[in-house]
C-alpha cells in the first residue's frame, strides 16, 4: 500500500501531503510562541515600577546572532534551489552552512549569553531602604525628571558575610545621575571597579540573573530556551539531510529530497521568525 | 444487503494494482507498533475506554465521601490504602487531599485521556479515512507516534496517584497560585510529586493531539477519493475537521502555559505568582510580578475550544446515525456544515466566560457575554436540524438509534442550562455551584459520552465484522439513560440552592444546605440518591463490557454494510484489510441518498454512480469531479 501524494502533488489542490502538515504544524507553533509573548505582555503592563529591567543583554551580540538566523535562512533556501537544479554537491555546501550557522547562534547564546547572565548578581533593595543607597540609584533625579525609581543594585558579587554583600557596580549604579545612564546603551559597558556595601538587612531579594530574578528573566530564559530547542531540532534535521543516508533518498528522488528540505525550510524560516521578535523584545525595547 | 457487490462493477479501472499487495508483518508489527489508521484507532479506543472507566471510579469513590461524609468506605475501603497509600483512606475514610486529588484526576483523566482520544483519535482515525476512501492516513508514522505519546502522557497520569503526596489535587483546571506551590516541600520529590507529573503528562497529552490534528487535517484536505467533494463529505469528517482545527490551534497555549506553570515550580520562577505571596505564613522566597489571572486566560484558551472537542465528534456520530436509522437525508446539511465551522471560529473568543469572578472589567465581560450568547445560534441550528431528520422517517430503533435519540434531549438540556452562565449577572451566583457540574455534565456525559456508545455500537461490525448483541445492548442503554438523569437532574436543585462544587463534606457542614428542602430532601440529603444512581450506572456497564468483548468473538456475523448505510466505509470490507478497500472507490454522489424515489432500495451508496434517469439539465455532473 502507497500513501498518494506524498511526493508528486493532488492535482486539485496543487500540494503534496508535507507541505499541508508543516504549515499546520507551523500554524500551531505560532499558537505556542503567540501565547509565549502574549504573557510577556501581560506581565509587563503588570510589573510594579522598577522591576521590568532595561538594557540587561547585549545588543552587539544579539545582532549578530539575528544575522547569522537570516542568513541560514537565505542559505537554506539555496540547498533547496541547487536540489531543485540537481547540483548536489553545492546543496551539500549549502546545507554545511545552514548547520553552521545554526550551531554557532546555539554556542553564541548557551556557551556566551546565558552564562554571562548567570555570573551577574542584582540586590532589590527594601522600600524603606531605599534613600540609604540613593548614591547609588539617584532616584532623587530620576522622580524629578519623571523617570521609573530604580530598585535593584546590580553588578559582579565580590564576596559576601552573614550581613553584607560587596559588589562591584554596574556603571548604572556607580554614576547614577550621568544622564547617559538614563536610556540602555547599545553597547554594553563593563562593569566598574566601584565597590558598594550593601547590607542583607536592606535587601528584600538578591539573585544572579537566573530565571528567579524577575518576571523579565524567567520570560527570557523560557523564551530563548524553547526558541533553542527549535533551532537545536532543525539542525538535527538539516544534519540528518546532510549525511550520506539522504543521498540514498536523492538517488531515488531528488523530488523526495527536495520536498524534505522544503518542508525543514519552511520550519526553519519559522524559527528565524520567532527570533525576530525575541530580538527586540529582549534586546532593544 | 449485496451493496459491497453492486459496487464492486463499478470501480475505477485505474485503480491502484498494489493495493492487493499482502505485507506480513509480525504480531509486534501488526498489532502493537502498529502504522495502520484502524489498529492506530482501535488502540485508541480500548484506552480512551479504559480510561473513561477509571475516570468514573474516581467519581464513584467521591460520590461516597459526598454522601456520607467520614464515614468508612465499606469493603474496598480497606484495600485502597494499599493501592493509594496510607494517606489516601486511613481506616476507609477518605482524607481532604485524597478528595482533591480524585477530583482533580477525574475530570483530568475523562476529558484529556477519555473523550478526547476516544472521540477524536479513536473515532477519527478508524473512520475519516475509510469515509473519505483513502488508504491510511497520510502520515502512518506521525500516527504511530501520536498513539505513543497519548500512551505516555496516560502513563505518567497514571504513575502520579503513586508517587508520595498522591496525585494533582489542584482541580482539574489547575487554578495557579494553587497549582504552583501544591505538592512541594517536605515529603515531595523535585519532579516526581502529583502537580509536576501532571504537567509533564499533559505535554505529551498535547503532543499527541497536536500531531493526530496535522494528520487528520491533511488527511481530509489530500486523500479524499475521487469525486468526493467537500459538500459530499459525511458530516463526521466535517466534524472531525473542524475538531482537529480546534486541537491544532487552542492546545498550544496551554502547552506555553503548562511549561511556565513547570518554569514556576522547577525553577522557582514567578509567571503566575503575583508578588508578596505567603503560604502558611511564610512569604515565599520568589521574585513575585507574576498574574494568576495569566494562567487562567491561557487555560481557558483551551478549555473552552476544548468544549467542542468534546462535542463536535459527537454531533458527527449522531449525523451518521439519525440518517441512517431515520433512513432519509440529513435535513440542512449545508446548514449543519457551516454551523459546524461557525462554532470553530467562535468558540476561540468565548473563553473568558469562565472567568466573570475574576473582575476582567464590565467591558470585557459584556464581550465575551456577547460572543458565547452567539455560539448558542450555530448550537441550536445543528439540534433543531437534527430533530427535523427525525421528522417523516422511517425509524429504526436499534441500539445506536436509541443513543442517538437519547443524545438530542440530553444535549439539549445541557445546552440550554448553560444559557444562565453565559449571562455574567445569574451566573456571579451560580458560579462553581453544582449547577456549573449538572450544566456541563449533561454535554459531556449523556451528550457526548452517549454518542460515542452510539458510535461503539455503530462501527462495531465495520472493525470487527460481528455485530454486539442487540438485547444486551438495550440492557445497557435504558438504566444508563435513567441512572443518567438520576445523578444530574437534583444537581441542578442543589446549585440553585448555593451548593458548592468543590466542598468535601457534601455540603454537611454548611447550615443553608440542611434547612431548605426539594420534594422532601435538604441539599445535602439528595447527594444520597445522586450517589446510588452513579453506583448504579456503574453497574449499568458491566452489560456493555461483557457485550464488547464477547462480540469480537462470538457475536453476531454480518455481511459489509449491516446498518443499509451509503456512506464509504460500507463499501470496504469488514474488518478492512490493511490499505482499506478492494477497489478505489469513487464517489458520485452526497452522503446521505436515503430512499431515493424510483429506486428499489431505500439507500443507494455513495460510489453507486449517477443513472442516466436521475439525471437533471442542471446538477448532478455526469462524471466525477475533483473539486
Amino acid at each position: 500500500m502507497e500513501i498518494p501524494y506524498t511526493v508528486s502533488t493532488r492535482p486539485d489542490t496543487g500540494l503534496w501531503n508535507a507541505k499541508i502538515g508543516i504549515w499546520l504544524f507551523l500554524a500551531s507553533e505560532v499558537m505556542l510562541f503567540g501565547a509565549l509573548f502574549s504573557a510577556y505582555i501581560f506581565l509587563r503592563i503588570d510589573a510594579a515600577p522598577g522591576t521590568w529591567p532595561h538594557g540587561l543583554l547585549n545588543v552587539p551580540v544579539g545582532t549578530m546572532n539575528t544575522a547569522i538566523l537570516i542568513i541560514s535562512s537565505v542559505t537554506v533556501v539555496l540547498a533547496w534551489a541547487a536540489l531543485k537544479m540537481r547540483r548536489y554537491r553545492a546543496y551539500w555546501w549549502y546545507m554545511l552552512a545552514t548547520i553552521s550557522c545554526g550551531v554557532i547562534f546555539l554556542v553564541v547564546k548557551l556557551g556566551y549569553e546565558w552564562p554571562q547572565k548567570f555570573e551577574h548578581f542584582g540586590a532589590y533593595i527594601k522600600p524603606d531602604a531605599l534613600a540609604k543607597y540613593e548614591k547609588y540609584l539617584g532616584n532623587e533625579r530620576r522622580i524629578e525628571k519623571g523617570l521609573e525609581p530604580r530598585i535593584e543594585i546590580t553588578g559582579h558579587l565580590h564576596s559576601q558575610n552573614a550581613t553584607e554583600y560587596e559588589v562591584a557596580l554596574d556603571p548604572v549604579n556607580a554614576d547614577p545621575d550621568d544622564p547617559a545612564m538614563d536610556r540602555p546603551h547599545f553597547i554594553p559597558l563593563p562593569v566598574t571597579d566601584k565597590i558598594a556595601t550593601i547590607e542583607k538587612a536592606d535587601v528584600q531579594r538578591a539573585t544572579m540573573f537566573l530565571p528567579t530574578h524577575s518576571a523579565y528573566f524567567a520570560s527570557y530564559f523560557t523564551i530563548t530556551g524553547l526558541h533553542g530547542l527549535h533551532v537545536l531540532g532543525g539542525v538535527v534535521v538539516f544534519i540528518y539531510m546532510w549525511l550520506p543516508v539522504s543521498k540514498k533518498v536523492y538517488q531515488r528522488n531528488p523530488e523526495h529530497l527536495a520536498n524534505r528540505v522544503e518542508v525543514s525550510g519552511l520550519f526553519w524560516h519559522f524559527v528565524d521568525l520567532v527570533w525576530i521578535f525575541v530580538f527586540p523584545l529582549f534586546y532593544l525595547l | 444487503m449485496d451493496s459491497s457487490a453492486s459496487v464492486e462493477t463499478h470501480h475505477d479501472p485505474h485503480s491502484h494494482a498494489g493495493e492487493h499487495e499482502h505485507h506480513e508483518l509480525g504480531f509486534w508489527r501488526k498489532y502493537i507498533f502498529s502504522t495502520d489508521h484502524k489498529v492506530i484507532g482501535i488502540q485508541y479506543g480500548l484506552c480512551g475506554l479504559a480510561f473513561l472507566f477509571l475516570g468514573f471510579s474516581l467519581m464513584m469513590l467521591m460520590r461516597f465521601q459526598l454522601a456520607y461524609p467520614g464515614q468508612a468506605l465499606p469493603v474496598i475501603g480497606k484495600f485502597l490504602p494499599h493501592i493509594f497509600g496510607p494517606g489516601s483512606m486511613p481506616d476507609g475514610k477518605m482524607t481532604p487531599d485524597f478528595y482533591n486529588s480524585l477530583g482533580a484526576m477525574h475530570g483530568t483523566i475523562m476529558i484529556f485521556a477519555g473523550v478526547v482520544p476516544l472521540a477524536f483519535a479513536a473515532f477519527g482515525n478508524f473512520v475519516v479515512p475509510l469515509q473519505i476512501g483513502a488508504p491510511d492516513m497520510t502520515f502512518p508514522k506521525v500516527n504511530a507516534a501520536s498513539f505513543w505519546a497519548f500512551a505516555a502522557g496516560g502513563v505518567i497520569m497514571l504513575i502520579s496517584f503513586f508517587v508520595p503526596g498522591g496525585a494533582a489535587k489542584s482541580g482539574w483546571t489547575s487554578y495557579t497560585p494553587l497549582a504552583a506551590i501544591a505538592d512541594s516541600g517536605p515529603g515531595h520529590n523535585p519532579v516526581f510529586n502529583g502537580q509536576t507529573l501532571w504537567l509533564i503528562g499533559f505535554i505529551f497529552l498535547i503532543t499527541s493531539s497536536l500531531l493526530g490534528a496535522v494528520n487528520f487535517i491533511t488527511t481530509i484536505i489530500q486523500l479524499r477519493a475521487k469525486g468526493l467533494t467537500w459538500m459530499r463529505l459525511p458530516f463526521f469528517v466535517w466534524a472531525q475537521f473542524v475538531t482537529a482545527f480546534l486541537l491544532l490551534l487552542a492546545f498550544p497555549p496551554l502547552e506555553a502555559a503548562i511549561v511556565m506553570q513547570l518554569m514556576d515550580r522547577l525553577a522557582h520562577t514567578s509567571f503566575f505568582l503575583p508578588s508578596g505571596l505567603v503560604v502558611n505564613g511564610t512569604p515565599l522566597a520568589i521574585s513575585g510580578g507574576g498574574s494568576p489571572l495569566l494562567w487562567q486566560h491561557l487555560f481557558w484558551f483551551l478549555g473552552h475550544p476544548e468544549v467542542y472537542v468534546l462535542i463536535l465528534p459527537a454531533f458527527g456520530i449522531v449525523a451518521e446515525i439519525l440518517a441512517n436509522n431515520s433512513r432519509k437525508p440529513l435535513w440542512g446539511y449545508k446548514s449543519l456544515v457551516f454551523s459546524v465551522l461557525v462554532i470553530g471560529f467562535l468558540s476561540f473568543i468565548v473563553w473568558a466566560h469562565h472567568m466573570w469572578l475574576t473582575g476582567m472589567g464590565s467591558a470585557v465581560s459584556a464581550f465575551f457575554q456577547t460572543t458565547t450568547l452567539l455560539i448558542s445560534i450555530p448550537s441550536v441550528i445543528i439540534l433543531s436540524a437534527f430533530f427535523i431528520s427525525l421528522w417523516g422517517g422511517s425509524i429504526r430503533f436499534n441500539v445506536p438509534m436509541l443513543f442517538t435519540i437519547a443524545f438530542l434531549p440530553m444535549f439539549g438540556i445541557g445546552g440550554l442550562t448553560g444559557i444562565p452562565l453565559a449571562f455574567n449577572s445569574a451566573d456571579l451566583y451560580l458560579h462553581d455551584t453544582y449547577y456549573v457540574i449538572a450544566h456541563f455534565h449533561y454535554i459531556v456525559a449523556p451528550g457526548t459520552i452517549f454518542g460515542l456508545f452510539a458510535g461503539v455500537y455503530y462501527w462495531f461490525p465495520k472493525a470487527t465484522g460481528r455485530r454486539m448483541s442487540e438485547f444486551w445492548g438495550k440492557v445497557h442503554f435504558w438504566p444508563t439513560l435513567i441512572c443518567m438523569n438520576l445523578i444530574f437532574l437534583p444537581m441542578f436543585l442543589q446549585g440553585m440552592a448555593g451548593m458548592h462544587r468543590r466542598w468535601y463534606d457534601g455540603g454537611q457542614g454548611w447550615g443553608v444546605a440542611n434547612d431548605h428542602t426539594v420534594w422532601g430532601l435538604t441539599g445535602f440529603q439528595w447527594n444520597q440518591p445522586i450517589s446510588w444512581a452513579a453506583w448504579a450506572m456503574g453497574l449499568a456497564q458491566i452489560p456493555f463490557i461483557i457485550n464488547f468483548f464477547w462480540s469480537i468473538k462470538h457475536g453476531e456475523k454480518v455481511n459489509d454494510n449491516p446498518w443499509e448505510a451509503t456512506t464509504l466505509e460500507w463499501t470496504a470490507p469488514s474488518p478492512p484489510p490493511h490499505g482499506n478497500f478492494v477497489h478505489t472507490p469513487v464517489a458520485y454522489r452526497g452522503p446521505y441518498e436515503y430512499s431515493l424515489p424510483g429506486r428499489e432500495r431505500d439507500f443507494t451508496m455513495q460510489n453507486e454512480p449517477v443513472e442516466p434517469a436521475e439525471r437533471t439539465p442542471r446538477k448532478s455532473p455526469a462524471e466525477p469531479v475533483l473539486a
